[in-house]
């Protein structure tokens, strides 16, 4: 099963390195990360998506937990929760690609925030679904380059994550 | 101020190598008294010699050492360390922060190299840090599920130009570190119900136990209870060996009874034990009929490589005493185990006097025999010290123990050099205990040149080299799988040992047959003073049994040459 879990991690130099090097020297495996301050200075918000079953999933966080660094921790797949990812893709734009990437980017609800006579950026959100739904519609007109922030996540309702 | 902060936190010894990085501290220590430093002759041994002490007293053992290949040396010792939860603290210099990053001079990110064999490590990025840093880092090695950690310390750190206030910090907080103590009373009722109504129950005790000081509790609930008592190799000692209930240790070369009774059980009561594959053999088939209660203070401990019935989190002296609490309080009875005892029994009289043949008067001894000899001359009460080898099984099974911190040798990492160090590192905290180190030709000749240590501190440990000409586990396992290719297993062109020892000043005495053995084992033992260097030849062709057949359950067993379970 996929898991998303999230952490808050002294923003301390190494403690990212000792996060990433926990999945690699346990054969974790790791699909997309995300790290970034939080409204705490002292603090980042940390975000793995990872695949496993129970015992491995068990065994990720406890290690995660053991890490000093890591100050509390949420495997927010375990409750409601909302899961968002940005990406950003360059696709071709040229004769009638034109208006496909343009009505295909309205039908996701995605923007173009940048544009030459060739090429159309286009900015979107939503869980990795979304993002892997997208690229699949614009794949056949053209697709340049893509930049994905890896999941990010929250718990639904009135739980937090916070100390 | 890292002078003055050891001496405050009780340090006694520091096991270090000077060099450039680390002068400033080392000009520290030669103008004070309070902390001896003990000059190694390689970085490992530092590192070894701390986690020598750090086993025999549960406090943790320091180092200093260089940066570069001062870091880079000691990092089997840490690796060591940290395979078996000793807590350790090793400071290494580091060149200046200006400078990091640039590939200068013998710059090596140490905390990077060491990232996945330490507990925590922590790099000093202001002079007025040292000191709660270096508590941080004694707290952290020293509580919860012990373990090393590195401090990183750039040069500048210790020539400040401005003068900074010493207050040494008491106690520290770290809001993301609070090892737990107090265990589930819920969990600890089920484990309670499922220990009273078992009829085939075991208590499985490991190193937990020993750095928990729980040894007496453990043994009050297992008298309590009349349940057999196996301990893994890093517990043995938690359970007087003596004892009845004590059925030694299990696993790959574990005692026939144990695995028996393990494989058998119906239930495990797991106390600070990590269930590794030496004890486990093929996971599949552990216990099959067994429920498995697992103590341990890290949670990420529990369920990693065996499912646990009933998981309890909690520091080992606490659950077993409230334990003892809630069966002092129940009324039903226990269900009876006079028949599992039976069973035990019958198992422990198959095997009895066929455990090896001793050798006669004129003989090449049996290295088993040695261990037992050994054992007498010391009165079973001696710190036994070992490297990796067929000499670690064979002194794990003849030397009996009967108390904890009395075992001291490198089970998870199994480091070839350990002994040596690690038996000095005891010695200077116990002058007037024997220590003796059961060491192969193989292992010593990874760290000998430690005899010069011992030279210039006068640290006098018994050294028992059970001499088989050979790296005689690998070749074991060559018999065993490869039609006895014995692939560089062979130790050819070996040193006189005598000279060698000789060279240094001490006193080397070769036991070539069964009849020599007693006197040098006399002469070895008459004072505690004299560092004594006992050659012995032994049989290389023997072989450690039991030994688990691989793949096989716990009870699948090689017992001899040519008998098997
Ligand atoms: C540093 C290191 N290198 C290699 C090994 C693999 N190894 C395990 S036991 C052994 C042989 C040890 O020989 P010796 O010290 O003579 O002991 P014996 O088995 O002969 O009693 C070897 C090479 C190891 N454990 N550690
Ligand atoms: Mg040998």
């Amino acid at each position: 099963m996929r898991h998303i879990i999230s952490m808050l991690l002294e923003n301390e130099p190494g403690a990212l390195s000792r996060v990433v090097g926990l999945f690699s020297q346990r054969n974790f495996n790791i699909e997309t990360l995300n790290v970034a301050p939080t409204d705490d200075p002292t603090l980042s918000r940390l975000t793995v998506t990872t695949h496993g079953d129970e015992r491995i999933i068990e065994q990720i966080t406890k290690h995660l937990n053991r890490l000093i660094d890591v100050v509390k921790l949420v495997d927010l797949t375990e409750g409601a929760h909302i899961e968002r990812e940005l990406m950003l893709v360059k696709v071709k734009a040229q004769g009638s690609a034109r208006d496909e990437v343009k009505r295909t980017a309205d039908i996701f609800r995605a923007q173009i925030v940048d544009v030459t006579p060739s090429v159309y950026t286009v900015q979107i959100t939503g869980d990795a679904n979304k993002m892997d739904a997208f690229l699949q519609a614009v794949t056949p007109l053209g697709v340049l380059e893509v930049a994905r922030t890896g999941v990010s996540g929250i718990a639904r309702g009135d739980k937090v994550l916070s100390l | 101020m890292i002078a003055r902060f050891l001496r405050d936190e009780g340090v006694e010894y520091i096991y270090g190598y000077p060099g450039g990085a680390a002068l400033h501290i080392y000009d520290a220590l030669f103008r004070q008294d309070d902390i001896k430093h003990i000059l190694v002759r390689h970085e490992q041994a530092a590192t070894h010699m701390a986690d020598g002490y750090a086993r025999a007293s549960g406090k943790p053992g320091v180092v200093l050492v260089t940066s570069g290949p001062g870091a880079t040396n000691a990092v089997t010792g840490i690796a060591t360390a940290y395979m078996d939860s000793i807590p350790m603290v090793v400071l290494c210099g580091q060149v200046a922060s200006h400078l990091i990053g640039e590939d200068a001079f013998q710059e090596t990110d140490i905390v990077g190299v060491t990232r996945p064999i330490v507990k925590h490590s922590f790099s000093i990025r202001h002079p007025s840090d040292i000191p709660t840093v270096l508590k941080k880092a004694f707290y952290i090695a020293s509580s919860g599920r012990p373990g090393p950690v590195v401090i990183d310390i750039p040069k500048d750190m210790t020539a400040p130009t401005e003068r900074y206030e010493y207050v040494y910090p008491r106690k520290v907080k770290l809001r993301s570190y609070n090892p737990v103590s107090r265990g589930h009373t819920g969990q600890i009722r089920k484990a309670v119900e499922l220990m009273m109504s078992a009829r085939r129950p075991v208590i499985f005790a490991g190193g937990g136990v020993i750095t928990g000081r729980a040894s007496e509790a453990l043994t009050a609930l297992a008298h309590r209870l009349n349940i057999p008592v196996i301990t893994s190799l890093m517990g043995l000692g938690a359970f007087p060996q003596n004892d009845p209930q004590s059925l030694g240790w299990p696993g790959m070369h574990g005692s026939y009874e144990s695995n028996m009774a393990m494989h058998h059980s119906d239930l495990v009561l797991g106390v600070g034990v990590r269930f590794d594959d030496r004890v486990t053999n093929n996971v599949n088939r552990f216990c099959p009929d067994a429920r498995i209660v697992h103590i341990d203070v890290d949670p990420s401990s529990i369920s990693k490589t065996v499912h646990a019935d009933v998981p309890i989190v909690g520091a080992a002296d606490h659950v077993l005493n409230e334990m003892l609490n809630q069966i002092g309080q129940r009324t039903e009875a226990q269900e009876p185990l006079d028949e599992w005892w039976e069973t035990i029994n019958a198992w422990r009289d198959e095997r009895r006097g066929k455990l090896y043949e001793p050798a006669a008067a004129g003989e090449p001894l049996k290295p088993q025999q040695v261990v037992e000899a050994v054992h007498r001359a010391t009165h079973g009460d001696a710190y036994v010290v070992t490297d990796v080898g067929q000499h670690q099984m064979f002194a794990a099974q003849y030397y009996r123990f009967n108390q904890p911190n009395r075992w001291i040798s490198s089970s998870g990492l199994g480091t070839m050099g350990y002994g040596l160090p690690a038996a000095m590192g005891i010695k200077l905290s116990y002058p007037d205990e024997h220590v003796v180190l059961f060491t192969g030709e193989g292992s010593f000749q990874m760290m000998m040149q430690e005899l010069s240590t011992c030279k210039q501190f006068g640290i006098p440990v018994k050294i028992v080299n059970l001499n088989n000409a050979s790296l005689g586990m690998v070749r074991q396992w060559q018999d065993l799988n490869y039609k006895s290719r014995h692939a560089h297993s062979y130790m050819e062109s070996l040193p006189d040992f005598e000279k060698l020892i000789g060279a240094y000043g001490f006193k080397a005495i070769t036991v070539n047959t069964a009849d020599e053995l007693e006197p040098a084992l006399e002469e070895a033992f008459r004072s505690k003073d004299e560092l004594v260097f006992l050659d012995i030849h032994v049989d290389p062709r023997e072989h450690v049994y039991p030994m688990q057949v691989p793949q096989g359950a716990m009870c699948d067993m090689l017992l001899s040459k040519t008998e098997r379970t």
